[in-house]
């Protein structure tokens, strides 16, 4: 079994956002970076299914050389191998996803992890173009996942219910919180990430096709009034939202 | 010739759903602008006769693909479906709601006929025959602006934000298309649909959430904001902190990591406003908090607030919403 995990590097989830200096992009200065967070689910379920049925695990990612701080991390926690596909250029999810699609097809897995969305851009689009510019099904926001005989069985969560979705292999499946518990790093699984070799190659050319025409911040939201303390506030907190903001 | 606008509404169980009459009036609007045609599509199984009320909200045209293979969503098979509709009435901008369908259809469809999302959009705006659409980025702490280059342009709109407005005018026409969908186009292929809460409202549909933190004390407190939720028809919404006590369900967490909501009211008890948090529900259009604390960041966002017990109030706040509801 051959198991591509797709990985993005994104700020964690503390960042307070400041626009940069191109008024498109974010100001990166004192920005701490992590492995996307659904992404450890992604990497968790790969390393499941490898544990139980043997095989490879390799971890994508495509972007800079900054990148291979989160390949590390993956490394970390147990995949096999790792592979940066270089490129010192902003990509949308279509570009991210032809680059990624383009190198898959040379690698040829069984079976194509992503996370449900990137936290950066929240697109959640790379595992479908993957799926399609491969022309394979893909499964997204899977919460849980079940492999036997060559068929998928997973679960997929959708508004009030499940969708329990049967699929062959080869597939993407982009994975959501629920799915797993991702293991912390062992200190040794760190020091030897730090040894082993992350592979390097050029990103297959893509344009990208939603341009970013400026960023702003969102209108900031006036903190409101204090309507009272305890149990006396409660009448004149229900007549406001009766009365002035007419919400009930 | 004059530009195809198509819009895609979604049915469950052969209901259109409440996000898809948002979705359509607001692609009316856009396609009165840009001096377009606007086709509406929804795929089911016997679904021709919901599908005539998409006309109240602005279709022109309604068309329909039935077959009992379709009935339930499948990834693969609705983006053959949407795909070739797309290139038979040559649509060069494409709506859908960001809902789970939505979300998962979208790239599909912009792999196979040359297009690309704008996903989860709360403005689109129409300049120079072209659409600006405004879209959320990093967890709502930044807005872009951005533009969608390829020959087929496709926007999910986020649900809660455009309005549908009241049903008015005629049904409409409905046409039903055909697409052959073999065995082979449903490589993914939905088997059966469980509910995950039962006759429960999910939060991201939902126009009122009310949600619980780590401050109610213990899951055996949780009734307390079931009750609320009862009477005001609320989904009950949940900080991290309580799903990964295990005292909630993943799928009832707010947040950076959980889901996005933009309800018109979210009530806050006992949740102390982390970042992670505040950027599942900052967008909400009014937010009440009760905490504790008075220095907890939520009272930064609230709207309205009350500081104390949420243990106290919750049963307060019940009756008083009871009165005031006449129920
Ligand atoms: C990568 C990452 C992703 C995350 N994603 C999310 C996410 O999606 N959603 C999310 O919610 N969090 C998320 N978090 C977690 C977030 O940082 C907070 O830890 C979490 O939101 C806290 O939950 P809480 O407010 O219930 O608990 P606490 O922070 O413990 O707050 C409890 C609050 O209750 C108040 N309180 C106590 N007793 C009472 C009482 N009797 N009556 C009234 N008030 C009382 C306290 O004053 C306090 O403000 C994420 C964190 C990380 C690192
Ligand atoms: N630059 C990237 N390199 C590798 N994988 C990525 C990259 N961007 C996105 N992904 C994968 O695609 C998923 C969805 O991302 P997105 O569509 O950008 O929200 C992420 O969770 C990752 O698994």
């Amino acid at each position: 079994m051959k198991i591509a995990v797709c990985v993005s590097h994104v700020p964690d989830t503390e960042t307070k956002v400041k626009i940069g200096s191109d008024g498109k992009t974010i100001d990166t200065s004192g920005v701490n970076y992590i492995l996307n967070p659904y992404d450890e689910f992604a990497v968790e379920e790969a390393l499941k299914i490898r544990e139980k049925d043997g095989g490879e695990v390799v971890a994508v990612s495509l972007g800079e050389d900054a990148n291979k701080e989160t390949l590390r991390k993956a490394l970390a926690m147990g995949i096999d191998k790792a592979v940066l596909l270089k490129d010192e250029h902003e990509r949308d999810s279509y570009a991210v996803a032809k680059g990624i699609a383009e190198y898959l097809k040379s690698y040829e897995p069984d079976l194509i992890f992503v996370g449900k969305q990137s936290i950066d851009y929240d697109n959640l689009q790379v595992g479908g173009l993957i799926a399609e510019f491969l022309g394979l099904p893909s499964v997204s926001v899977a919460v849980k996942l079940e492999y036997a005989d060559g068929k998928l069985k997973a679960e997929r969560e959708i508004e009030g219910a499940h969708e329990h979705v049967e699929v062959t292999l080869p597939c993407v499946v982009a994975a959501q919180r629920g799915l797993n518990e991702p293991r912390y790093p062992s200190l040794k699984g760190i020091m030897q990430a730090k040894k082993k070799p992350i592979e390097e190659i050029e990103a297959a050319q893509a344009e990208s096709r939603v341009k970013v025409l400026g960023m702003k911040k969102p209108p900031e939201k006036q903190p409101g009034k204090i309507v009272g303390e305890g149990v006396d506030a409660v009448p004149e907190l229900v007549r406001l939202l009766r009365e002035e903001a007419k919400v009930i | 010739m004059s530009i195809i606008i198509l819009a895609i509404a979604e049915q469950r169980n052969g209901e259109i759903k409440k996000t898809s009459f948002e979705t359509i009036r607001k692609s009316r609007e856009i396609a009165d602008e840009l001096g377009g045609t606007l086709k509406a599509l929804v795929i089911g199984n016997a679904i021709n006769d919901a599908a005539k009320a998409l006309g109240k909200y602005g279709a022109e045209q309604v068309i329909t693909v039935n077959s009992d293979k379709l009935a339930h969503y499948s990834t693969t098979g609705y983006t053959k479906v949407v795909s070739e509709i797309v290139q038979k009435e040559n649509a060069g901008f494409v709506f859908l709601s960001a809902t789970a369908l939505g979300k998962d259809l979208a790239p599909c469809v912009a792999a196979r006929v040359d297009g690309a999302v704008a996903a989860d959009c709360t403005e689109l705006k129409v300049e120079n025959d072209d659409i600006i659409a405004t879209r959320p980025v990093y967890a709502g702490k930044a807005l872009v602006d951005v533009k969608v280059e390829a020959p087929v342009k496709i926007f999910t709109l986020r649900p809660n934000v455009f309005p549908a407005g009241e049903p008015s005018g005629d049904e409409a026409n409905v046409e039903e298309a055909s697409v052959d969908i073999s065995d082979d186009d449903l490589k993914a292929k939905v088997t059966e649909m469980t509910e995950t809460s039962k006759g429960k409202l999910d939060v991201t549909e939902a126009d009122i959430i009310v949600s619980g933190g780590r401050g109610l004390k213990s899951p055996d407190n949780f009734y307390l904001v079931e009750e609320l939720a009862d009477i005001l028809g609320a989904a009950v919404g949940a900080s991290r902190a309580v799903v990964d006590a295990g005292w909630r369900p993943h799928d009832e967490q707010v947040g950076q990591t959980g889901k996005t909501v933009s309800p018109a009211l979210y009530i806050a008890m006992g949740i102390s406003g982390a970042v992670q948090h505040l950027a599942g529900m900052s967008s909400s259009k009014y937010i009440v908090a009760i905490n504790k604390d008075k220095d907890a960041p939520i009272f930064q966002v609230a709207d309205y607030g009350i500081v104390g017990d949420a243990l106290e109030i919750a049963p307060v706040l019940k009756e008083e919403f009871k009165k005031v509801l006449g129920k």
